[in-house]
């Protein structure tokens, strides 16, 4: 079991991660790229009023970064195939833990239930965000995601994979309570980032994403299925 | 009769075992990989995974 499991998500990550960076470099980093130009600009100005203050805080500039080009590109093949393969490790223990047969038609709806859960839910608090987009604090912005997705995987794992109608309903209310509470939003005020590009930004990470997943989890059905024996 | 059904459902809790530890070491995994290249801060790892991290709608920044 040990070995279905790894040579599956191993092998449907490393696929889809391929997949899902292909369409990162051509749908969205061109747009976070162009959403950098205004966020630069923004911190141009800021720089400007730091150079008034006497005690300027030290210049960010030392942090590392990869070079625009060829080395970003690689170190977001690296992050995408890594993630990728993270979220096929959860998929694949889900699958096991189900003890279900899975071949790749039925990986595709596990792979939507995963869209479901770690982009369509914590998106509808939280919209991607371009570089420069006003945002609440950091870590309660992190801590509402982990929270809806694990709610979001929670509740579907009730719905789904066991019999008890009473605990169908917890496992819908978990899904919703997320957003009963709310994400934590900032107050907007005028940016010079155009409502264009976010919009642009959001609808294409929705369709990326999604296809993503059901590459994810067709890869991941016919693996588990092709693996049965090991 | 009933040592078949104790076989049977002694063979269905072994199956369980055997499904439910690789499966948990799976999830363990997993949730390790995409908090270090979604959520982790230091800003080596932040600025590397910049790009994927907005696109795949991670908080970020």
């Amino acid at each position: 079991m040990f070995g279905r499991i790894f040579l599956t998500a191993l092998a449907a990550g490393v696929l889809s991660g391929i997949f899902i960076w292909g369409a990162h470099s051509i749908k969205t980093t061109p747009l976070i790229l162009a959403a950098e130009v205004y966020e630069n600009q923004g911190e141009a100005v800021g720089d400007g009023l730091h150079q008034v203050l006497p005690t300027a805080p030290a210049a960010e500039e030392e942090e590392w970064g990869p070079a625009d080009g060829f080395e970003r590109n690689a170190y977001t093949l690296l992050s995408d195939v890594l993630a990728s393969i993270g979220f096929a490790f959860l998929l694949t223990g889900m699958i096991a833990l189900s003890g279900r047969h899975v071949d790749w038609r039925q990986g595709i709806v596990w792979g939507l239930c995963g869209f479901a859960a770690f982009f369509v839910s914590p998106s509808l608090g939280l919209p991607p965000e371009l570089p420069g987009m006003q945002t609440a604090e950091l870590s309660a912005r992190q801590a509402w995601w982990l929270s809806t997705a694990a709610a979001a995987i929670t509740g579907l794992a009730l719905i789904a994979l066991q019999p008890r109608v009473g605990l169908k309903w917890v496992g819908a209310g978990l899904i919703i309570v997320p957003h009963l509470v709310g994400a934590p939003h900032p107050e907007i005020a005028p940016s010079a980032l155009p409502a264009e590009l976010a919009a642009q930004f959001a609808a294409t990470t929705l369709v990326v994403t999604g296809l993503f997943w059901m590459v994810l989890g067709g890869l991941t059905g016919y693996f588990y299925n092709r693996f049965e024996r090991s | 009769m009933n040592t078949k059904t104790l076989l049977l459902k002694d063979r269905i809790a072994v199956d369980a075992a055997h499904r439910v530890v690789p499966a948990v070491l799976a999830l363990l995994f997993g949730g390790f990989l995409i908090l270090g290249v979604g959520f982790i801060q230091p800003s080596t790892l932040h600025n590397a995974a910049h790009d994927g991290r907005h696109a795949m709608a991670f908080p970020c920044h």
